[in-house]
């Protein structure tokens, strides 16, 4: 069994280089960030994952929350860890400080959330969906529901989760039926939703509820839901918990992964219906909810890097000790350990790359969301918020789909052993694979990024983003002969993302049905190129760095080593993907439905 | 009262540690730091008699390189009220260490001092004693408990056969050992709270305080790699074993 351990240069590095520190920090309300706040930060989320969170992952899995008559427990250890967690005061990281945050950038809590992550993903998702709540009612709220609900979400001693899903109403939330009846200054609630992360549990006072239900008189469709907040326990005027609300969980889902995560089962409203309070206008909840589904969505990204690199370096400890066999072309001497069999460091380097290119493209996103936020101009903040928009639903859907395959590698590498719940190894594909399902399919995702992203805007965005890319190819040309192989994927990468774009945009309209076949292709597509980038800048800055004074030569020589095989390795699927992409539709529907 | 506490920045104790190549010593360029962490025990200890009420100031001395600002900011974020760096680029060997200690205990004038027993670099175990016997003060190593009462602190050693209790008068040194505390994960809050504490930095000359080596590092190399063990076949061979090769009984 291995111990995680915070990657915390290449955490510092990615922090610095793609989320741009030194940009950040220059940011109004980032006084206090610089690479010392970075490191320090850093270091003690580190200590606090591998100390508290990780040796709760795999007792998490095997014991998972249990449910008994609508109460549900944590998995052991949870509740306390959970206290701990919020009294270390993580959970306000990049909360506002007048509810008692400490309105740090996402630029540092990305990285956080990748830790928490890998340590124990089960159990970040609860605070994770509690920031999720802070973000919407901040957002949309009244004076009087964030005076009532913030500090508490901030300070942790109440947890959030996000109530969408009903049996009939999936990733099609016009079919929503959940609906809210007023009653003086607030609503009664009645409906059934399922799925709901950490709907019930026994770590916080209480849990605030953002549950999407139909108003009595609401037009049919997605244009007819609002968003209610619903707590646990009704709030008195003094702010402490009171009644119980007319919430029960029926039951939690038996699942593939993240067992120490109850999915719960909520009935609202059996007993007369639950109390809540309108957030914002009516009728607009879904486009509320999306405030903070985006945010989700990014945090699953980081979720699939967090998982990735916690499977690699499970894998790593494994090759590193497991002895099987003599080296490739030794008939005698001694036996050696399997890290010493190419095969198994070409899965070591694949996974280790790709967690890499992940780690670069969402900080490079967390980095366009503190600027889309922050930044003094208004033209530089559409700009960004345009990039961070873009790169949403491909960080959500590569960086995940990519978990699932790094996770397969890593039980891959244990061979037989992986295969065996003991060694661990499976834990993480089976927690990996939620990832590109929930907050959204990856089909879900792509269609998002073909159509709202690109198509609508006839690829602007996305243009104006492989200009900047391709402005790597003059650094590139200018390093000379080492780099020309580089140079040479590199270019091949962006020309075919580019005519992928082109063809979308071209096809977007004219052929919806064949633009959504290709949708998905696309969307792996911008991840690998995008990857493909920042590693090959990273391989450049690498390069520059190793002759400096007390360069750290033995970090920057893997990163070099490594972003060459990203590109000479990962890099040439692009071709393959954008070939897909302008030629692959006509052949997804040539079956009609009833041929199948 | 007034409590000084020592804090060392070593390699981290997770870190694999290497030799040098030319057997001068072992490789920190690039290497993780952290607090060590006998000097951990120590901070969370003061912190721990400050929130009982106790200790009402906490101060906090490194010797070392500029970066170890970075460990007294830890012990600060952990709890203590300000730090002092003694900033040197070169080696300090214990006597150097205590020789300096005591200069800003002489301006200080804590009541009690808390130093980890030994820092898990070079394991010398000598410093705290120094200090005491430079300033001609009460020692307690080896510490696994602590209860301060007026002028007198009742101790608990850890030591070869078992405990030993005494009553120590302050002002005192102690060193803590494993057993005393479980240092405290830092909050993000108190991170924050410690970047605006009062840090000081001083030079050794500016203490009048000469920190040239006396000792001489003649090699350091690695632990001889360890051979493959052998079976016994009976009680008999493993006690004449024990006795006449391994010599432990």
């Amino acid at each position: 069994m291995s111990t995680y351990t915070a990657p915390l240069k290449d955490m510092q590095f990615a922090i610095a280089e793609f989320a741009g520190l030194e940009g950040v920090a220059a940011l109004p309300g980032c006084g206090e960030v610089n690479a010392e706040l970075v490191e320090a930060v850093l270091t003690e989320a580190g200590r606090f994952a591998q100390g508290v969170l990780d040796p709760l992952n795999r007792s998490g899995d095997q014991q998972g929350a249990q449910w008994r008559d609508g109460v549900v427990t944590a998995p052991a250890g949870f509740g306390e860890a959970y206290a701990q967690f919020a009294a270390a005061g993580w959970n306000g990281l990049a909360a506002a400080t007048e509810f008692g945050g400490q309105g740090l950038p996402h630029s540092i809590a990305m990285p956080l959330q990748e830790m928490w992550n890998s340590a124990n993903m089960a159990f970040c998702l609860c605070p994770m969906l509690t920031t999720g709540v802070q973000e919407a009612l901040t957002h949309h709220g009244s004076a009087a529901l964030l005076k009532t609900y913030m500090p508490r979400l901030v300070s942790g001693e109440w947890t959030g989760t996000m109530n969408l899903t009903e049996p009939q109403a999936g990733s099609d939330l016009s079919a929503i039926r959940t609906h809210a009846v007023p009653e003086g200054d607030h609503y009664r609630i009645r409906g059934t939703k399922i799925f709901i992360t950490w709907g019930e549990h026994d770590m916080a006072a209480n849990i605030v509820h953002l549950v999407l239900a139909r108003l009595p008189d609401a037009p049919a469709g997605v244009k007819g839901i609002s968003m209610f907040v619903v707590p646990k326990f009704t709030v008195n005027a003094d702010g402490s918990p009171g009644q119980r609300n007319d919430i029960r969980c029926v039951s939690i889902e038996h699942k593939l992964g993240i067992h120490g995560s109850p999915t719960c089962v909520l009935a609202y409203g059996d007993n007369g219906g639950a109390v809540g309070d309108l957030v914002g206008e009516p009728n607009r909840g879904l486009e509320y909810m999306f405030t903070m589904m985006n945010h989700a969505r990014l945090g699953v990204g980081m979720e699939g890097v967090a998982i990735a690199e916690r499977a690699y370096q499970h894998a790593l400890a494994y090759a590193k000790t497991r002895v099987q066999g003599r080296a490739i072309g030794q008939k005698s001497g001694d036996r050696v350990t399997i890290i010493h069999h190419p095969d198994v460091r070409r899965m070591l380097m694949t996974m280790r790359a790709q967690t890499e290119a992940m780690r670069a493209l969402g900080y490079y996103a967390a980095g366009a969301l503190d600027r889309s936020k922050r930044h003094p101009e208004a033209p530089e903040r559409a700009r960004q918020q345009a990039r961070l928009d873009l790169l949403t639903p491909v960080v959500k859907g590569w960086c995940t789909e990519l978990a699932v395959e790094i996770a397969s590698l890593g039980m891959q590498i244990h061979g037989g052993m992986g295969f065996v719940e003991e060694t661990g190894a499976a834990q993480y594909l089976r927690d990996a694979r939620i990832t590109t399902i929930y907050e959204g399919t990856t089909g879900i995702q792509a269609n998002d990024l073909i159509g709202r992203k690109v198509g609508a805007e006839n690829g602007t965005t996305a243009l104006a983003l492989m200009a900047d890319m391709r402005a790597l190819d003059a650094p590139l040309a200018a390093a000379g002969e080492t780099f020309a192989s580089m140079r040479a994927g590199f270019t091949l990468g962006i020309d075919g993302l580019e005519a992928a774009t082109r063809w979308l945009v071209d096809h977007y309209c004219r052929e919806p049905e064949a633009a959504a076949a290709v949708a998905v292709p696309y969307l792996k597509l911008f991840g690998t190129v995008g990857g493909g980038w920042l590693m090959a800048r990273a391989a450049l800055i690498a390069r520059e760095r190793m002759g400096e004074p007390g360069a750290d030569r033995k970090f920057l020589e893997a990163k070099l080593a490594t972003a060459r095989f990203y590109l000479e390795h990962l890099l040439p699927q692009a071709r393959a993907l954008a070939q897909t992409v302008t030629g692959g539709a006509a052949s997804t529907l040539a079956l009609d439905p009833a041929a199948f | 009262m007034k409590v000084l506490v020592t804090v060392k920045r070593v390699i981290d104790p997770y870190v694999k540690v290497r030799v040098k190549s030319d057997g001068s010593g072992v490789e920190t360029a690039n290497v993780k730091m952290a607090m060590n962490p006998f000097c951990e025990i120590a901070v969370e200890q003061a912190v721990r008699m400050k929130e009982a009420g106790v200790v009402t100031e906490i101060v906090v001395v490194s010797i070392g390189v500029q970066q170890c600002q970075e460990t007294l900011r830890t012990a600060m974020a952990m709890g203590a009220d300000r730090g002092i760096l003694v900033e040197t680029a070169a080696e300090v060997q214990p006597l150097a260490v205590a020789k300096l200690v005591k200069a800003i205990i002489d301006k200080e004038q804590p009541k009690l001092v808390i130093m980890g027993k030994q820092a898990i670099d070079d394991d010398s175990n000598q410093a705290g004693q120094m200090v005491s016997a430079l300033l001609g003060w009460p020692q307690a190593a080896f510490t696994s408990a602590i209860t301060v009462s007026g002028d007198t602190a009742d101790v608990t050693r850890e030591i070869d056969g078992g405990m030993e209790k005494l009553t120590i008068t302050l002002p005192a040194v102690v060193t803590t050992d494993l057993r005393l505390n479980e240092p405290r994960y830092v909050t993000l809050p108190n991170i924050m709270k410690a970047k605006k504490k009062p840090l000081e930095v001083l030079k050794p000359e500016a203490l009048g305080v000469d920190v040239a080596p006396r000792l001489k590092i003649l090699k350091v190399e690695e632990p001889p790699k360890r051979s493959a063990g052998v079976k016994v076949a009976d009680v008999q061979e493993l006690v004449a074993k024990l006795k006449n090769e391994a010599r432990v009984i």
